[in-house]
């Protein structure tokens, strides 16, 4: 049996092993790397930041390699190579024999020799070490700098402001991204990241990092100085050639193993792959080439010696602290005769640049900017030299749409062999034969049989249009059913139950549904029968999401937060103080929320229903900040305090969420009255928000904050308060019937047909004669209002719904805490 | 009564190494569709009704996600005929019959065997 070693085992390492032992159980694999851990997605290595354990990180858990017959040995370095004896030896002292050698032994972050680099504070991103190294650093300081504003710079960057530091980049070149973008596109991306708090310097050559034992600050060759406390450099990667060396293979004298087409090295028996080799002159540092790399070694061993390595196109997409950056093709064009065209938004950090070639034929290239949602279209037609439509200019202008229909048509325009996914290499038409050959019908199916979007992800909306279009070619109806157990959308559902006044969701599955439901289907028709019939949730309580079920948020380490309402912000000193008592003899957390109300964390399940009876004995009500319900109407004081007030906004943000409290719908609901246009209470940001003006109030509608913020839109002007009301009721109505499940009414505005004009034309002309209908639904609602907190504390078998253990009073003893700031919070993820 | 005292979840494996059944509490403790939380010495484990397939199942309350224990909390559904439950955490979703995690890498957790005599519930365990 041939004897294959590899050296390196990181993501390209890794993929060699699976390439390897697709094609051939007949060969022994041994790998050999230095890091702790078995391989891991260094691609998403900032996701560490954002609650990704180092084991969610890993490629395959060490487990993997034991089913596949593959020998791992983690924590060990390859220090030597006998070519003669074809012979390995470790940092251990241990020998083993190959047939054939791998090197895969990536790359090491560059750092480059200036005075004072080997200082404390001084770091490298590349390791999931270094990750940790820094985290632990950054509690001592505030201020920290990245040192290269490249690609990798600025995702540093991105983590030093998740740290919580005072952010700034230093590069030496006049621009950001120097190898992949434009000063133009530069200059756009540094006022988006400005925006976003780092503060950029360009053009900036460090002469010396400065300090008395630990980093103080950075001189520049100008003169000039920063202060900061700690750096991480990120100034381009070194091929990690020291074994090659040694052992006298060639490598390139700007560091890097030499490799032919078929990736072996001067020695036929000895192949280098991933970042540590050198093709054309070219280190690829991108997980995508050295992927194909892995397959074509895997081939070579295994005797198919067709394929070859012809370099590879580094197109990129980043994704960057939420501002999109794309790079396809030649972006500069700088030794290609071509016509640029530019589209440029600096207010929007909108920049998007294509390279046409000169005949007027071919997409050669280009940059996006703020938004790269044509990214993957465009970098096809430049693969794949698709005929360009004949007006250029549209692909990037477009008619000021960037939704899914445009991209539906180019996936249709490919052909068969467009790579859609670079980093598994997977072609349209194999895509495209899973899903007529082999039955495949889903995104998640797709992923399973040919790995597609598992890498990056990148590919992901691509992948969905070729999959809806392919199968709407079979003819079949690609509907928008709920999950497996429903063939009907949630407006379908919405009738049925109403219609057929089904009142349990086991009836509802009995007569239109099939199998036993699941986590999609029970919450969805819990909110439609809640929205319905307003009957008391707890009397289903096991198809409620799991934060409804138990009327309280569930939080890390699994104890719940209590949130009573205090309608407009509004709270006596009273209640104020009662919820102090309430929260210091239970010894919970609190703090006020971005909704004008206070948050008690930290109460475990069993203490719900005695925290709560206290509060209700106080006058307060539940504030429904577990369901998909109304959450807050936020007010500013208003013309009862503020000089420059002219309604009364306090009283009218309480009579509307006294409303509305409790109304349940496809996902939460926000609102906000202001007192003036000054829009102290940030209205215009709500699902319906409320500014007054002399005569009234002026009606804004489908705003939204969270991941996607829009501007809700003006609906009316200068409306009395029953008029206003009256539209709010039949706008939310309408929005309750007609939405599908968690989607916020911004969404639910932009996907409808007519936009905001339909909108008003039902709401306020009503236009399809239903105002009065929306409008008594609504009172119904409104007069079912219960408090759910209420009826649980009054009723014993409610009550012992809230125990911990069925045969036993113990608490849950598991959950651990640590002081912040002289108040209890729940130990992290990673720590337990 | 009668029916209750089948043994609903059968698992040939694993049955064959119990040595304790331990009476945890009354059926009726246990919601319809759902699960409740059994300390066993100083174990927890999640025990779920399935009252729609008219089946028992029984797992360990630590998610292996994040660590949190929590499972008894979570959603119970079927995916292609195959009893799950969904963790209220992040939704991983783990199979009731062989423990398998369903819709990521998640390990495996523990499934116990579960019977009913006389109106309560009995979970098998090893030692
Ligand atoms: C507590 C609070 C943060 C705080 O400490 O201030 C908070 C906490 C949570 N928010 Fe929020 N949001 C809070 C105000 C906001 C605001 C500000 C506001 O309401 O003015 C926003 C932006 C406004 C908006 O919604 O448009 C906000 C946008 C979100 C989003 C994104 C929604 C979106 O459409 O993109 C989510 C995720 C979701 O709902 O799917 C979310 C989800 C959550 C969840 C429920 C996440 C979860 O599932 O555990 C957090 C639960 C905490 C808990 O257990 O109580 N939270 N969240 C705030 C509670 C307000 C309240 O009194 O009810
Ligand atoms: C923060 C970050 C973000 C990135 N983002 C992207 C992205 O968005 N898209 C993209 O395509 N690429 C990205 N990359 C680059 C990508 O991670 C690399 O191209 C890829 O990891 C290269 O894989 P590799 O196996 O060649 O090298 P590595 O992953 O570096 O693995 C080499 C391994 O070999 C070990 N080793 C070295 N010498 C020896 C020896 N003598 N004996 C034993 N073991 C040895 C090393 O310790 C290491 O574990 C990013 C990289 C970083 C650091
Ligand atoms: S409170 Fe809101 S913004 Fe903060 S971590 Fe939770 S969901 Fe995210
Ligand atoms: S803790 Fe269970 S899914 Fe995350």
């Amino acid at each position: 049996m041939k004897r294959i070693v590899i050296v390196g085992n990181g993501m390209v390492g890794y993929k060699l092993c699976e390439k390897l032992r697709s094609r051939s159980a007949e060969v022994e694999i041994i790998v050999y790397g230095e890091e702790p851990r078995p391989a891991y997605d260094r691609v998403h290595l900032s996701s560490y930041f954002s609650g990704s354990t180092a084991d969610d990180l890993l490629m395959a858990p060490a487990s993997w390699y034991v089913e596949n017959n593959i020998t791992l040995h983690t924590g060990e370095l390859v220090i030597d190579i006998d070519r003669e004896k074809k012979t390995i030896k470790t940092h251990m002292g241990r020998h083993d024999h190959y047939d054939h050698l791998v090197l895969a032994t990536g790359s090491s972050a560059f750092v480059p020799t200036i005075d004072g680099v080997e200082r404390d504070g001084v770091f490298v991103y590349r390791t999931i070490e270094d990750l940790n190294d820094i985290i632990a650093y950054s509690k001592k300081v505030k201020r920290g700098a990245v040192m290269g504003g490249g690609l990798l710079g600025l995702e540093a960057a991105k983590a030093l402001i998740d740290l919580g530091l005072e952010t700034h980049v230093v590069e030496f070149a006049p621009r950001l991204m120097p190898r992949q973008i434009d000063d133009a596109a530069s200059e756009v991306l540094a006022h988006k990241l400005s925006q976003l708090g780092i503060t950029i310097h360009l053009g900036k050559n460090t002469k010396s990092i400065d300090g008395n034992g630990k980093l103080e600050g950075l001189s520049f060759a100008d003169g000039s100085k920063l202060d900061i406390e700690m750096l991480v450099i990120s100034a381009g990667i070194r091929p990690r050639d020291e074994l090659a060396k040694a052992t006298l293979l060639n490598v390139h004298p700007r560091g890097g193993i030499l490799v032919d087409q078929h990736l072996r090295t001067n020695d036929e028996n000895i192949f280098a792959i991933g970042e540590s080799a050198v093709f054309n002159n070219m280190v690829y540092g991108l997980v995508a080439p050295g992927y194909e790399m892995a397959d074509i070694v895997a081939r070579q061993i295994t005797g198919d010696n067709a394929k070859t390595f012809n370099g590879f196109d580094m197109s990129t997409k980043l994704k960057l602290i939420g501002v999109d950056v794309g790079s396809f093709g030649d972006p500069f064009c700088d030794n290609t005769p071509s016509i640029p065209i530019v589209f440029k938004n600096k207010h929007k950090g909108v920049y998007k640049r294509i390279n046409i070639s000169e005949d007027g034929k071919l997409l050669l290239g280009g940059i996006l900017i703020g938004d790269a949602s044509q990214y993957n279209i465009l970098h096809q037609m430049v693969a794949n030299k698709m005929p360009l439509p004949e007006n250029p200019e549209t692909l990037i202008i477009g008619n000021g749409s960037a939704k899914g229909g445009d991209e539906g048509a180019g996936v249709k325009g490919l052909p068969d062999t467009a790579q859609i996914c670079s980093c598994e290499n997977i072609t349209k038409g194999e895509l495209v034969h899973q899903i007529t050959e082999c039955g495949i019908t889903s995104v998640d199916g797709l992923k399973k049989s040919t790995k597609a979007c598992t890498g990056c992800g990148g590919c992901t909306p691509l992948v969905n249009d070729l999959l809806k279009i392919t199968l709407e070619s079979m003819g079949h109806k690609v509907k928008k059913v709920l999950c497996e157990h429903f063939d009907f959308s949630r407006q379908e559902l919405y009738d049925l139950i109403k219609v057929k006044g089904i009142k349990s969701y086991d009836a509802l599955l009995d007569m239109h549904g099939k199998g036993d439901g699941c986590e999609i289907c029970k919450p969805a028709v819990a909110s439609l029968m809640a929205s319905i019939w307003n009957d008391l949730i707890l009397e289903q309580d096991t198809i409620q999401d799991s934060n409804d079920r138990f009327l309280a948020n569930i939080q890390r380490g699994g104890t719940y937060s209590v949130v009573p309402r205090i309608a407009g912000g509004e709270i006596t000193p009273q209640k104020l103080s009662a919820i102090g008592r309430i929260a210091e003899k239970y010894n919970l957390y609190t703090k006020i929320t971005g909704g004008q109300r206070i948050d008690m964390f930290g109460a475990r399940m069993d203490q719900l229903p005695d925290i709560w009876e206290e509060l209700v004995a106080e006058g307060f009500e539940s504030g429904h900040a577990y369901g998909k319900s109304l959450r807050t109407i936020k007010s500013c004081v208003g013309s009862t305090w503020c000089r420059y007030g002219v309604q009364d906004s306090v009283s009218f943000a309480v009579l509307i969420e006294e409303r509305y409290k409790g109304l349940r719908a496809p996902h939460k609901l926000k609102g906000a009255v202001s007192g003036c246009i000054r829009e102290c209470a940030e209205a215009q940001s709500k699902d319906f928000g409320i500014i007054a003006t002399d005569k009234g109030w002026n009606l804004y509608v489908c705003g939204n904050g969270g991941a996607r913020p829009q501007h809700a839109k003006l609906l009316v002007t200068d409306v009395d308060s029953e008029t206003c009301i009256k539209y709010i009721d039949r706008f939310l109505m309408y929005y309750i019937r007609t939405a599908d499940p968690l989607t916020r009414t911004a969404t639910w505005l932009n996907k409808l047909d007519g936009g905001l004009e339909y909108l008003y034309d039902v709401v306020v002309n009503d236009s399809l004669g239903i105002g009065e209908m929306l409008e008594k639904e609504m009172e119904g609602l409104i007069a079912t209002y219960h408090c759910e907190w209420k009826k649980v504390v009054e009723d014993p078998a409610l009550r012992a719904k809230f125990r911990h253990f069925v045969n036993s009073d113990d608490a849950d003893e598991n959950i651990e805490y640590v002081d912040m700031r002289g108040q209890k919070c729940p130990v992290d993820w990673n720590k337990k | 009564m009668e029916i209750l005292n089948a043994i609903k979840t059968f698992k040939p494996e694993v049955e064959t190494e119990v040595n304790v059944w331990f009476k945890a509490a009354h059926v009726t403790a246990f919601p319809e569709n759902g699960g409740a939380c059994v300390k066993y010495k100083d174990m927890q484990v999640a025990v779920f009704n399935f009252t729609r397939r008219n089946e028992w199942f029984a797992c360990q309350n630590l998610c292996p996600h994040k660590m949190q224990m929590v499972l008894s909390r979570g959603m119970v559904g079927s995916v292609e005929g195959e009893p799950k439950v969904a963790c209220p955490f992040h939704k991983k979703t783990f199979s009731l019959k062989t423990g398998e995690c369903l819709n990521a890498e998640e390990c495996s957790i523990a499934v116990f065997p579960v019977k009913i005599e006389d109106g309560y519930v009995h979970i098998g365990f090893t030692k």
